[in-house]
């Protein structure tokens, strides 16, 4: 496939360039749909598409109100500050449970195994609107309770909520990345530390931690996003108080739609490359770690 | 017999191996219980719940427990309109409710299943405090104490209650004696909730507030019944007097002050579905997700006009089908691709699948929002082009053809992915050792390498499937009214119809439905083998 053997036919060479214009294709499918909103929050107009001045690469056509207008609309500021108050937490719950359960999952002699697996994972398997109608009933008992018998705020029991609502979404890609790193993980390590009279404390922080650790980062990228994207969950748990960028933009999208929107997507597009590389390069860090070359 | 291996501590060899084999698992379940436990509070006991508030309806028996105790004997069949006993059942259940503000959500409950009642509920719930006056005014005109709210907790209550509230500062909860509830039954069972409703919710003290006239109504059946009922605490001679003189009352007609204040209430229908709907665990809401309804006759069809769940399902999963196909014929090519090329070259072509994968989902709704308007990208594209004239442009978004575009190019890194790990474990040389032995290049892909790749479109088509017939953000933005998908019913029921009990059974649906297919998945690939982000 790699490349075109000098015997091929006529029909074999004008396959192999057409599968390459379609795979093509297919990717442009792909990456075109985010991409073209990048140009597009510059526009200078309340277009959602190209105008003519833009066409034209005309300065005039580009701008970058639509940027002025996300940072400092409070409408789109404050979904933004909770987003960033809430993703951060729910990441650390997932990542200290998690990783400590993908442990425990990864010594030899685990009893239920499975059983105990399949529960938790399942927040990852069941559709979300089945997690966030399951969650409302609950939560909303649980934040009455909270308030009446534990007298927190209504809006800190607001977070509290959406935060473990979070972290319950997030812990399978926890266990996930980093069961995965484990699997290649060299137990004699341990064992020769211990014997080197490590307690277990230091082992785990001294030697199996650092070889881990891309594992948890990942992990703890993937909890991140999964909250920091999510909106079924904190539309039906949340209150207003706590509306979060993607409930802003899915409001948005729904009512008045407003180019602002474009721009707040080519800000996540680019906290997703971000996340994107990150990922990919604790991965091949993993790997080198671990011994193996990376692909 | 051969000498037991001992350990160093002195135990056999055998036991204290055990011993170190208990530790580690105990160990290896301590370092779970955390997560295991988290998991269980927030999110499998939530599930849990749902399901249950999927069958749950205790709403009815405990709103109006009366009157479904009173109903348990009717039989439409004798007799058309229950009688005047259950009606005042009704009025007693009716006066706490409409204290409690209760009665308007049962009314919207009974109105999923027989449309019109819950409007009846409001109106009566506002008549009701009048029913029974003309009692009451008998009752004051034989002897004007009745009126006093002081004759009626000396009668009701318990010694130990009047001389505790005379001291304390606080109203302690008012305590019916033992000896009111024999005489008088009734009374003192509507009484209870009287004081308990006066002391709780309306903040006041029965000592200070005249009984409802319902209450005035149960006295007067009371002593009816029994004439000559005395009460040690009673005033001298009130009792007495009142049993003597009851029978030469005018009665009380709570059944036509119901059909007055509303005819529902004379209609066999509104009464067959109270009865229908009494026991505390209901099919309904599992039957009205399938378009059935269970009515006083049994289970029916649902009208023609409202059939609408079981083309809802069908509608998602073809749905869900045609975005799964859609994804193995675009996925195939590119995995095959990836699989193919020299590993720097796969890596850049893979970043570019990764990178939709990693972007926020509704920044792709947005994109395809913008893209497929009618004033969007795309049509003035084809505008410029000359193959769409401008009057004409068309109509991609608020349809299927919306959802189905937007969701396979969301899902589709859900099957490039996992194709590709089971493409890269083929081996190349089987292609071309089949062509060396005279296949043609079409056999030689569809006898030798496709069979190879089946796992690989096994393990994808389960994952978009799973995760598409879920779905409720994109469908409800570029999907309209004829691309919407269950999940999207599930949600207006939650926020906007508030039929919880409908939203939990459509839910409970959903949920087997996926998990059998979880099950699958997880027999044919292994949950521990999913992959995420190559």
């Amino acid at each position: 496939m790699s490349a075109l053997p000098i015997y091929a036919t006529t029909g074999q060479k004008i396959w192999h360039y057409t599968f390459r214009v379609i795979v093509g294709l297919i990717l442009f499918f792909l990456i075109a749909p985010i991409l073209i909103i990048i140009p597009l929050s510059f526009n200078a107009e309340s277009f959602f598409t190209f105008t003519p001045e833009m066409l034209a690469l005309d300065p005039e056509g580009y701008s970058l109100r639509h940027y002025r207008d996300f940072f400092t609309n409070p409408e789109w500021f404050r979904p933004l500050q909770n987003s960033l108050i809430i993703a951060p937490f729910a990441t650390i719950i997932s990542v200290s449970l998690g990783t400590l359960a993908a442990i425990g999952l990864s010594q030899s002699h685990v009893p239920y195994r499975r059983a105990i697996m399949a529960t938790m994972i399942s927040p990852m398997i069941v559709p979300l609107i089945i997690s966030a109608t399951g969650m409302f009933f609950f939560y909303s008992q649980m934040g009455l309770w909270m308030e009446e018998t534990l007298g927190f705020s209504r809006s800190f029991t607001g977070y509290v909520k959406v935060i473990l609502a979070h972290a319950a979404l997030g812990t399978p890609f926890v266990i996930i990345t980093v069961t995965a790193t484990l699997v290649g993980f060299d137990r004699s390590l341990t064992r020769a530390a211990a014997n080197m009279g490590a307690t277990p404390t230091q082992t785990f922080f001294k030697v199996q931690m650092p070889l881990i650790l891309p594992g948890v980062v990942s992990g703890g990228l993937f909890a991140f996003i999964t909250s920091f994207d999510e909106v079924v969950v904190v539309l039906f748990v949340g209150a207003a108080a706590q509306k979060t960028l993607p409930w802003q933009m899915f409001t948005g999208l729904r009512e008045q739609i407003s180019p602002t929107i474009l721009a707040a997507a080519t800000v996540l597009v680019a906290v997703s490359i971000v996340l994107l590389a990150t990922v990919e390069m604790l991965r091949r860090r993993s790997e080198r770690l671990r011994g193996m070359t990376p692909s | 017999m051969a000498e037991q291996m001992m350990a160093a501590d002195g135990r056999t060899l055998k036991s204290s191996l055990n011993r170190a084999l208990r530790r580690q698992k105990l160990r290896a379940l301590l370092l779970i219980a955390p997560l295991f436990l988290f998991i269980l509070l927030t999110f499998v006991i939530p599930i849990g719940q749902m399901l249950f508030r999927s069958v749950e309806n205790q709403i009815v028996s405990e709103t109006i427990p009366r009157t479904v105790v009173a109903l348990a004997d009717w039989d439409a069949a004798v007799d058309p309109v229950p009688d005047e006993a259950v009606f005042r059942a009704f009025a007693a259940d009716m006066m706490v409710a409409v204290e409690e503000r209760i009665h308007t959500r049962l009314g919207s409950r009974l109105n999923y299943e027989a449309a019109g009642i819950s409007s009846q509920f409001r109106r009566s719930g506002r008549d009701v405090e009048d029913m029974g006056e003309e009692v009451t005014e008998q009752f004051v005109a034989l002897d004007p104490q009745w009126e006093e709210p002081a004759t009626w907790t000396l009668l009701m209550a318990e010694s130990d209650w009047i001389t505790e509230q005379a001291t304390a500062e606080d109203e302690p909860a008012f305590v019916v004696s033992d000896a009111a509830r024999e005489a008088l039954p009734r009374t003192a069972d509507i009484y209870a909730d009287f004081a308990r409703v006066t002391q709780n919710i309306n903040e006041d003290s029965p000592t200070e507030e005249q009984p409802w006239h319902i209450v005035y109504v149960a006295l007067y059946e009371d002593l009816l019944a029994n004439p000559a009922a005395q009460l040690a605490a009673a005033p001298a001679g009130l009792l007495a007097e009142a049993g003597a003189a009851v029978s030469a009352f005018t009665a009380p007609d709570i059944r036509a002050a119901f059909v007055d204040s509303d005819e529902g209430w004379g209609e066999t229908r509104t009464w067959q579905t109270i009865q229908t709907y009494s026991p505390p665990y209901t099919a309904s809401y599992f039957l009205n997700s399938v378009d059935l309804n269970q009515t006083p006759d049994g289970i029916e069809l649902a009208p023609e006009n409202q059939r609408i769940y079981v083309q809802l399902f069908i509608r998602t999963l073809v749905m869900s089908l045609t975005i799964m196909g859609a994804c193995i014929l675009l996925g195939y090519p590119v995995a095959w691709m990836l699989a193919n090329l020299p590993s720097r070259q796969a890596n850049l072509m893979l970043i570019l699948v990764l990178l939709p994968f990693w972007t926020s989902l509704l920044v792709r709704t947005s994109a395809w929002k913008v893209l497929l308007q009618q004033q969007g990208v795309i049509n003035d594209l084809l505008v410029w082009i000359g193959l769409v004239a401008d009057e004409n442009r068309l109509t991609m978004i608020n349809n299927a053809t919306g959802t189905i575009i937007a969701m396979t190019h969301i899902l589709l890194p859900f099957m490039i992915l996992p194709l590709y790990s089971v493409m890269k474990t083929i081996p190349p040389s089987y292609l071309r050792a089949a062509k060396s032995l005279g296949a043609t290049n079409w056999t030689a892909f569809w006898r030798v390498y496709f069979p190879q790749s089946v796992p690989g479109i096994g393990a994808g088509s389960i994952l978009v499937f799973i995760l598409s017939i879920g779905y409720y953000i994109t469908p409800e933005i570029v999907g309209g009214t004829s691309g919407i998908f269950i999940s999207n019913r599930i949600a207006y029921h939650i926020s906007s119809s508030l039929n919880w009990g409908l939203a939990a059974a459509l839910g409970t649906i959903l949920l087997v439905v996926v998990l059998a297919l979880y099950w699958a998945y997880d027999r044919i690939v292994g949950i521990d083998n999913v992959k995420l982000g190559g």
